[in-house]
């Protein structure tokens, strides 16, 4: 027996050896998915600035509404495009081809890009976007340098130039806003931290009840576990 | 209802069938934790192929729809995602269990005489599975799905002369493309499942025929009562098989419980690079295979020095070949006396160790950068090295440590410990 669980931890211990990983100096953002009005605000976000050129392809608006309490009439007044039907695909209406013309690239889809990229990134990049006068658009980002996407969210943030940046010196990034926009800096920080929540929740809507199933499922497997080692008991105890 | 059964038995016998292999079929009654994992195997086996069926109703193989008909079930199908999980984080399961019942062999000797045939069925088994998890990865269409076929079906161009036509047929294209994705969907849902379910049955019956092994790696027919009954056996069912339930008990909370907590394992099941549809242009930065495959990728990986010519990549994959083939050649290579461990001496159990910590490691590796040092002193690629010398040792010099090792004495009957 002892040997045995000296094997087991043995091989338990191996993943943990693979955890580390490599330095990427991201602000961490904490997600809560049971925070509906939170979704709410990053759904709103999400469809006015987001879904112009980007699209959601694999996910419907009828959906999202239900999981996040949103009526059918507020979901067609307010966050679709004409013309769309609440069982549709959250497709955007920009074609992909003016988007090649005007972007270089095509948009890429963001249904699955919370399970692409960490929440940790998505939240910093949509923060540390900075005027660059070198760039195309105008602007650049510290976490992906000359992305093609210019800062759609400028007016809610304002325009910051890049005073420091982590990969000279200390380690922190050091912005200077150059024109505040309509949000405080911490309005901004917040609202990106609802746009990162709802990213997770698009990426995987079934985390909403996943882990309240699984909780049900582990304890009728506990009482199977029980009721299954006193049946074992019960038959092995004419042996001997 | 007995009526029934009669009226069946006098057509085709249930009643015998049912006595050979569960009533009447006597198993050493010292079975340990090791002895858990055929029986796990079959319920691991018949899950994927529950949850398979399933998600073939909904899944779409072609390479315009089936990332998106992956979405689907994710989100549209009902409990979709469920089944979705289920088998891939049960792909990993397989794995897990068929290394542990695999190991078991090791341990206590399962693959020495008589049961070579018993042996030899499961490493054919083992080998399909590895096709079939393989043909399976490729379905959801993700980059690394796409990049991972590319890079393991371009190994075969390293044959000489006939490599590159023979890796074009494989594809039926020049890149993996629609067409791979179509034979692959076929062999993964059709051919595989079939030539695995008809192997398991007779890798059950050959057991059977045989009569299984035990911790102490003795014969329990040798001491038989008058009945002809083995001594230190016991009836399958319904001893083994309730003590084969609690052991499903425990398997299922620590598998559902990563299926519904951690699905992804922390990219080890599920990998971030696999949520963006395959890209041809797009290559990701690292393309590594699924755990279960890496002690061999890292073998594969291992081989640098060209040999007669011939690209060290050739003798990389021979290499490769070589530590799965070495398995089959076990039951031969072993020439101990006794077959457990618990009689062998100190080689068998230092050779085992050694092969243990060299497989793990080499997993390990698999999953890095050849050029990075991520152990101590040596780089990646000199650990793996290292260590394939170690996986091989084990396999080619088993004849000589097993014939000199100092071994305990047997004991007569079966002991509980």
């Amino acid at each position: 027996m002892k040997r045995l669980i000296a094997f087991l931890l043995l091989v338990a211990t191996a993943p943990w050896c693979m955890a580390a990983s490599e330095y990427e100096p991201l602000d961490p953002v904490y997600i809560n998915l049971s925070d509906t009005a939170s979704l709410q605000r990053g759904a709103r976000l999400f469809i006015n600035y987001c879904l112009s050129c980007h699209s959601a392809a694999y996910m419907r608006y009828r959906r999202m509404a239900k999981d996040l309490d949103i009526s059918e009439e507020l979901l067609k007044e307010n966050l679709m495009f004409a013309g769309d039907k609440p069982g549709d695909l959250m497709r955007t209406t920009m074609p992909a081809e003016y988007a090649k013309d005007w972007f270089g690239v095509v948009p890429p889809d963001l249904t699955l890009i919370a399970r692409v990229r960490k929440p940790d990134w998505i939240y910093t990049y949509l923060r540390n976007f900075y005027l660059d006068d070198g760039s195309p658009s105008g602007w650049n980002n510290t976490l992906f340098q000359n992305v093609a996407m210019p800062h759609v969210l400028y007016g809610l943030q304002g325009s910051q130039r890049l005073v420091s940046n982590s990969s000279e010196g200390d380690g922190k990034r050091i912005f200077r806003l150059e024109k505040p926009g309509t949000m405080a800096p911490e309005e901004y920080d917040n609202a990106m931290r609802d746009l990162t929540n709802f990213l997770v929740y698009l990426g995987e809507p079934a985390k909403l009840e996943r882990y309240l199933i699984g909780v049900f499922v582990m304890l009728f497997l506990g009482g199977l576990l029980v009721l299954s080692y006193l049946l074992k008991k019960e038959y092995w105890k004419e042996l001997h | 209802m007995i009526r029934v059964l009669n009226w069946i038995d006098e057509r085709f016998p249930v009643r015998k069938f049912w006595n050979e292999h569960l009533a009447e079929y006597y198993a050493p009654k010292n079975f340990n934790f090791w002895y858990y994992f055929g029986s796990l195997a079959i319920l691991v086996f018949v899950l994927q192929i529950a949850t398979g069926i399933f998600l073939t109703m909904h899944y779409k193989p072609s390479s315009e729809h089936a990332f998106a008909s992956v979405e689907y079930i994710m989100r549209d199908v009902p409990w979709g995602w469920l089944l979705r999980y289920m088998h891939a984080v049960g792909a990993s399961a397989f794995f897990v269990v068929i290394y542990l019942h695999m190991f078991r062999g090791l341990l206590y000797g399962s693959h020495r005489a008589p049961r070579e045939l018993v042996w030899l069925l499961g490493c054919i088994i083992y080998v399909l599975l590895m096709a079939e998890s393989f043909m399976g990865y490729l379905l959801p269409w993700g980059n690394l799905s796409y990049w991972g076929a590319q890079v393991i079906i371009s190994l075969f161009t390293a044959i000489p002369w006939v490599g590159d036509a023979l890796a074009e047929w494989l594809r039926g294209d020049f890149v993996v493309s629609d067409a791979t994705l179509n034979r692959f969907f076929a062999f993964h849902v059709a051919l595989i499942p079939l030539v695995l379910t008809g192997l398991v049955i007779i890798h059950i019956l050959a057991l059977h025929a045989v009569g299984s092994n035990n911790p102490d790696g003795i014969e329990i027919k040798k001491h038989k009562n008058e009945e002809g009954i083995p001594k230190d056996g016991i009836p399958f069912h319904p001893y083994y098989t309730v003590k084969d339930l609690f052991g499903a008990a425990v398997f299922l909370i620590l598998f559902l419980g990563v299926v519904f907590f951690a699905p992804e394992l922390f990219g080890l099941f599920l990998e971030r690079a696999n949520f963006e549809p395959a890209n041809l242009l797009q290559t990701p930065s690292d393309i590594v295979p699924l755990w279960y495959f890496t002690p061999f990728y890292s073998i594969l990986r291992a081989v640098t020095y060209p040999l007669f010519g011939i690209d060290a990549k050739f003798w990389g994959v021979i290499c490769m070949g070589a530590s799965i083939a070495l398995l089959f050649f076990l039951p031969w290579l072993d020439r101990s006396p006794v077959k457990s461990i618990r009689y062998r001496g100190w080689m068998y159990k230092t050779a085992l160790t050694l092969f243990v910590i060299s497989f793990v490691i080499l997993g390990y590796l698999g999953l890095k950068h050849p050029q990075d040092t991520d152990l101590i002193l040596f780089s990646n690629l000199v650990w793996a090295q290292i260590f394939s010398f170690v996986y091989f040792g084990f396999f080619v010099l088993m004849p000589w440590y097993t014939k000199w090792d100092k071994n305990k004495p047997e004991p007569d009957r079966v002991t509980f410990k």
